[in-house]
């Protein structure tokens, strides 16, 4: 199997991404988007990074991009797709999942580590941890703040698609230890199609020991769980 | 064909928060104006050719729904005018 982690002009978490795939034993490989999609592949990674500077929206540029319309033919299909970050943003973009990821409450860009309580272990992204455990992992955004019209929220937590919310370290979700003021507390959710999903936090950064942690490596797997 | 310029203003839905604004009225208040409120809006402004102004509306309209609006979180507003 191989992930095709796509690069846009400004993705910089890219070769992060692969690195920490390959430390899983998933192959992955760089995708430049203006050359489709590979002929053979068993999952897409949408990077975090700045494509097209952030420009009008984060992630709405390289949303339009025409390797979208290729990625959401294949995640109809049913292959995993994870959006990370940037990733997330062009996730929402392009209708893959619902919402947007928009401006910090603090107006800043926050680069942190924070905590995120799994909400829905039953997911391919979530099952390598417990329903209620907290996960700590890095955020590297300015345009987090998850907002979404109250009803469609009510949908997402009533089908269960809130994958994590930020908490803080005891796993109590509160307004203080909600960094960008996102609505619900909501860091990542299922896309509308169960085998994709997307979130703010940076788990391919949280993988390699060698960075001190890996909280973040169970939702990596989730590739390799989704079975294509 | 006329000659339009199509001005499509995107605005955040009533109630969503807005820190870039909020920054900007503390900004202001800093500096002793006194206001009570302040709302940020893009403004685009489209040159274009068409058969008539509800054509070019139409075209404005299409450009907000798919990339200029994020329809989550915006409303917007197109105006057409004739352009020299």
């Amino acid at each position: 199997m191989t992930i095709a982690v796509v690069r846009f002009g400004g993705s910089n978490c890219d070769r992060d991404t692969v690195a920490a795939l390959e430390h899983l034993g998933i192959d992955a490989e760089i995708v430049w988007h203006e050359d489709g999609l590979p002929d053979e592949f068993s999952g897409i990674f949408l990077p975090g990074g700045f494509s097209y500077g952030d420009y009008l929206r984060a992630g709405a540029m390289a949303a339009h991009s025409p390797i979208m319309d290729e990625v959401r033919e294949a995640v109809e299909a049913g292959t995993p797709l994870l959006g990370i970050c940037n990733g997330a943003q062009i996730g929402c973009e392009s209708g893959l999942a619902e919402g947007a990821f928009t401006t910090n409450v603090s107006a800043r860009f926050q680069c942190e580590h924070v905590h995120v309580r799994v909400e829905n272990a039953d997911t391919p992204w979530t099952t390598a941890y417990e329903e209620g455990e907290v996960l700590e992992l890095p955020i590297a955004h300015a345009e987090g703040r998850f907002e979404i019209a109250d009803d469609a929220l009510d949908r997402l937590e009533a089908d269960d698609r809130i994958l994590f919310r930020y908490c803080d370290a005891d796993g109590n979700v509160t307004e203080e230890a909600n960094p960008n003021g996102s609505k619900g507390s909501v860091a990542g959710i299922l896309g509308v199609h169960d085998n994709a999903a997307v979130l703010m936090p940076h788990p391919e950064r949280s993988t390699l020991p060698d960075l001190g942690h890996t909280d973040g490596r169970g939702v990596l797997e989730g590739f390799e769980r989704s079975g294509t | 064909m006329t000659a339009y310029t199509a001005t499509v203003t995107v605005r955040l839905k009533h109630g969503v928060l807005d820190p870039e604004a909020e920054t900007t009225r503390k900004a202001l208040e800093r500096l002793g104006f006194d206001l009570e409120g302040l709302r940020s809006a893009d403004r685009f402004e489209v040159d274009l050719d068409a058969e008539s102004a509800q054509v070019a509306r139409e075209r404005a309209d299409e450009m907000a729904e798919r990339l200029l609006a994020n329809p989550t979180i915006h409303d917007y507003d197109v105006e057409v005018s004739e352009r020299e």
